[in-house]
């Protein structure tokens, strides 16, 4: 079995064309990067607005865990059945199924951003304060890179769920890896649904490896605890004059 | 509202089924989460190992896992064993991290006095450690079998039957209260376990409420 | 100068937190507000900057009303130091003390420069610049956030605990170099602590505010030792209060006894020849004290190990407090006394110093009908 998906895998004629796995693999990453992008042009300001604020904090506690709570085959079969008939052509279920995509990409990069800013250090927002800068200086200054790491994670939460979404999405005639599943188990071509599935994973953990190098490079150092050990000269260190008995009162 | 009617037999077959699915493994992935948990706290160079190695696995999409298991164990596709493997290996992908971060919450100043009374570590472990932890495990679990709920309906994509059924045969049939009643009883069945751990939580850790109603 | 001219703060469920206070900070001193917790030090410090908006009465600096000035031009004209340095932990400690100079819109090297320059004179080595808050203790961060607040050179420092969460021996530490900053810079300082010890220390006058933010009595250390108004002051200065009050009284040019003085690696010979009622004061080559020795324990040449560690010693000129401190503390009940380069110049006993005290004018006596 193991021989016959590495031979699917290898067949150069299945990398090939409009449903090739490499035109595949980029409607894919296209899906997901829009639907990522999307959710987090709305999700982000929405949630460092909430943090720095604190207006509609209950909103956000909640909709994190009710978001979990819904099945996302569920909702997406949902919506293409009952928004698709109202759209022609491939918009009946790309815009249905790329709408579920973007709603459940919110609710962690929205839970990031708001936990990212209400963590931040209270003492320096208060130092940011005290010395002088406004509320938008305070968020671009000291609240948004304190965040960075739970924004990131967030987003990277989120867009694991994207992928995984869009994978199940070739139900209802989306484009993407998901078709080799899904057409795969239809015809029950195992090869290609085994191959399918292994694409699949190995593209969710390569996405979220890329994502956790961007994360390392923009988030600070002096965030994540990774700093170049410096080692400093110090002039004093063993010759330090033996202490008096007697004690100099200052 | 007919279809309901009819059905009430076949959903609630589907309920049961699809709560064994998602409970075994929470059981399951909570036995296996809790000596990996320890040892991610004991020894400190494992935790990252751990950390970073069950998050790999949690990145995997959940249908893919589901295909990709019966070729790994040699199981049949159909074989609900696989949904149940898949779902422990999410479960404990999310609760080591919770377990370790739980024993870490235990203050060390009660751990220090626990091994000056002479507890052993096993015994410590049971009586000390791990019920202080429950708080903080608890909340980990809830986030598991809310999740596990939901991501056990996608199994419906390979014949493995529950509620997750009624979605596939509304979307062949373009019906869809089934697809509604199959979201409303997965959301309420993600309500139930959560409610369930929140109760046995309150029940298990007494001293939680300890403060309440004092003030 | 900052004024409090009947300053309040109440809130809408009814508590008050500072009620019609009225005080000076003088230009270019230290001004300490202490008390218990809830007697609105805090708050009312905050007001200064208007981190908290006062519900009543007017806060002046100089001649301009606070609440008339722009908001933001007020607290950059302003330095702020808090509780646990509240630094930014995105950004490297050089980075982190440029930060208003940033704001005002100084370029980065001349930023820079400065940060640089202001880490040296908190005492820090240049190697940190680069280093992020994390990588340092609570002491030193509590140094790169007053470096932080002396950035920008503002003419008014507002200090709220600064000292409170670093461990006892470097708090101590901090405040000495505090001082000795405070004595270059001249700044205008609001500070704010629970420690009545290091509110006498620390302050050139001393503000003690009861609960509800009222000023229970307003003077410099001296004078608020000597006279507490009310028994809540009173409690809250605590016990040795006369003893305490011996700091801040110099000491007159004392006839000092004089000593002969042994090297280390003496004999017990040369010891036992130098002694005096069985003690001898050891020194090193600048004369500088090192310890007492009983001179019949001496049975080889004296190395540091044998001193008797329990002395003080004091400076000729420096408070009474000190000097009888040094005769009190001495194991050979002499008092051992040095001069500004730290080198020996005679002993003196308790007895001298207290027929001293007794004889003296009490000035902080005379300062009350003054002030009265």
């Amino acid at each position: 079995m193991i021989n016959r998906i590495f031979a699917w895998l290898t067949d150069g004629a299945h990398w090939q064309g409009y449903d090739g796995i490499a035109a595949r693999l980029i409607e894919h990453l296209g899906y997901s990067l829009i639907a990522v992008l999307v959710a987090a042009l709305i999700a982000i300001p929405l949630g460092l607005y909430i943090g720095h604020t604190g207006h509609g904090r209950f909103l956000v506690v909640n909709l994190a865990g009710a978001a979990r709570a819904i099945p996302s085959l569920g909702l997406l079969l949902l919506a293409v059945l009952w928004l698709g008939p109202r759209f022609n052509g491939d918009i009946a279920f790309l815009l249905p199924a790329g709408l579920v995509l973007v709603v459940l990409a919110i609710p962690p990069i929205l839970s990031g951003a708001y936990a990212g800013v209400e963590g931040v250090d209270p003492d320096a927002r208060d130092a940011a304060k005290g010395m002088g800068m406004g509320g938008s200086q305070v968020l671009r200054h000291v609240e948004l890179p304190c965040a960075l790491p739970l924004i990131m994670s967030g987003i990277r939460a989120g867009t694991m769920q994207v992928i995984a979404t869009a994978t199940i999405a070739a139900v209802v005639g989306l484009g993407g890896l998901g078709r080799f599943l899904i057409d795969g188990l239809a015809v029950r071509d195992t090869p290609q649904t085994a191959s399918g599935a292994i694409l699949v994973a190995l593209l969710a953990l390569s996405v979220d490896m890329v994502l956790a190098m961007v994360q390392a490079l923009i988030v600070s150092r002096g965030l994540t605890g990774r700093y170049k050990r410096v080692k400093t000269f110090d002039p004093d260190a063993g010759v330090t004059p033996p202490a008096p008995a007697l004690q100099h009162v200052a | 509202m007919t279809w309901l009617g009819d059905h009430l037999g076949d959903i609630l077959g589907l309920t049961v089924r699809h709560i064994y699915l998602a409970g075994v493994p929470l059981i399951l992935g909570l036995f296996i989460a809790l000596p990996l948990g320890w040892l991610a706290r004991r020894y400190k160079g494992l935790y990252p190992v751990l950390i970073i190695g069950t998050g790999l696995l949690y990145t995997i999409p959940s249908l893919a896992l589901f295909i990709m298991l019966p070729f790994l164990l040699g199981t049949k596709i159909l074989d609900p064993i696989n949904v149940i493997i898949a779902m422990t290996i999410y479960t404990v992908a999310l609760l080591v991290r919770t377990v370790a971060d739980g024993l870490g919450s235990v203050p060390e100043e009660v751990n220090q006095s626990a091994t000056a009374m002479g507890y052993q570590r096993v015994r410590r472990f049971m009586s000390v450690e791990l019920p202080l932890a429950v708080p903080v495990i608890s909340a980990g679990l809830r986030v598991a079998a809310v999740s596990n709920v939901s991501i056990v309906s996608v199994a419906a994509l390979i014949g493995v039957e529950q509620l997750g059924s009624l979605f596939t045969d509304g979307f062949d049939r373009a019906f869809l209260e089934p697809i509604i009643v199959g979201v409303i009883s997965c959301v309420a069945l993600a309500l139930l376990f959560d409610g369930a751990i929140l109760g046995l939580t309150r029940l298990a850790t007494p001293w939680q409420r300890a403060g309440e109603g004092s003030s | 100068m900052i004024r409090f001219d009947s300053v309040s703060k109440h809130y809408p469920d009814g508590t008050k937190a500072v009620d019609e206070l009225t005080f000076e900070a003088p230009t270019g001193q230290i001004t300490v507000l202490v008390g218990p917790s809830g007697c609105g030090k805090t708050t009312s410090l905050r007001m200064i900057n208007r981190m908290i908006e006062p519900s009543g009465g007017r806060i002046w600096i100089d001649d301009q009303d606070t609440s008339t000035m722009d908001e933001t031009e007020l607290r950059r004209g302003i330095g702020y130091v808090i509780q646990h340095a509240g630094l930014f932990p995105h950004r490297t400690i050089v980075a982190n003390i440029a930060t208003v100079p940033r704001l005002l819109g100084w370029n980065r090297a001349r930023a820079e420069a400065r940060a640089l320059e202001l880490l040296e004179r908190v005492g820090l080595p240049a190697g940190f610049a680069r280093r992020y808050p994390a990588q340092l203790s609570g002491g030193e961060q509590q140094r790169v956030g007053v470096a932080r607040a002396l950035a920008a050179d503002p003419p008014v420092m507002l200090m709220d605990e600064p000292f409170s969460a670093v461990d006892p021996v470097v708090r101590e530490q901090l405040q000495d170099e505090f001082l000795r900053l405070q004595g270059d810079l001249g700044k205008t300082i609001v500070f704010v602590t629970h420690d009545i010890d290091e509110a006498i220390k620390l302050g050139d006058r001393v503000a003690v505010l009861r609960a509800g933010g009222h000023l229970a009595q307003l003077a410099d250390p001296a004078y608020l030792l000597a006279h507490p108004v009310d028994d809540f002051v009173a409690d809250f200065l605590g016990k040795d209060r006369g003893y305490r009050a011996l700091s801040f009284q110099g000491s007159p040019a004392f006839s000092l006894t004089q000593e002969q003085t042994v090297p280390l690696g003496a004999t017990p010979a040369q010891a036992a020849g130098a002694a005096r009622d069985g003690w001898v004061l050891v020194v090193d080559a600048s004369r500088r004290p090192l310890g007492w020795i009983e001179s019949g324990r001496v049975k080889s040449p004296i190395k540091p190990e044998m001193l008797h560690r329990g002395g003080t010693v004091a400076t000729v000129g420096g408070p009474l407090r000190n000097v009888l401190d040094a005769a009190l503390s001495s194991p050979s009940r002499r008092g051992v006394m040095v001069d500004d380069e730290g080198a020996f110049v005679g002993t003196i006993r308790a007895h001298e110093v207290l027929a001293e005290i007794e004889e003296r004018a009490r000035p902080e006596l005379e300062d009350q009908e003054a002030r009265a």
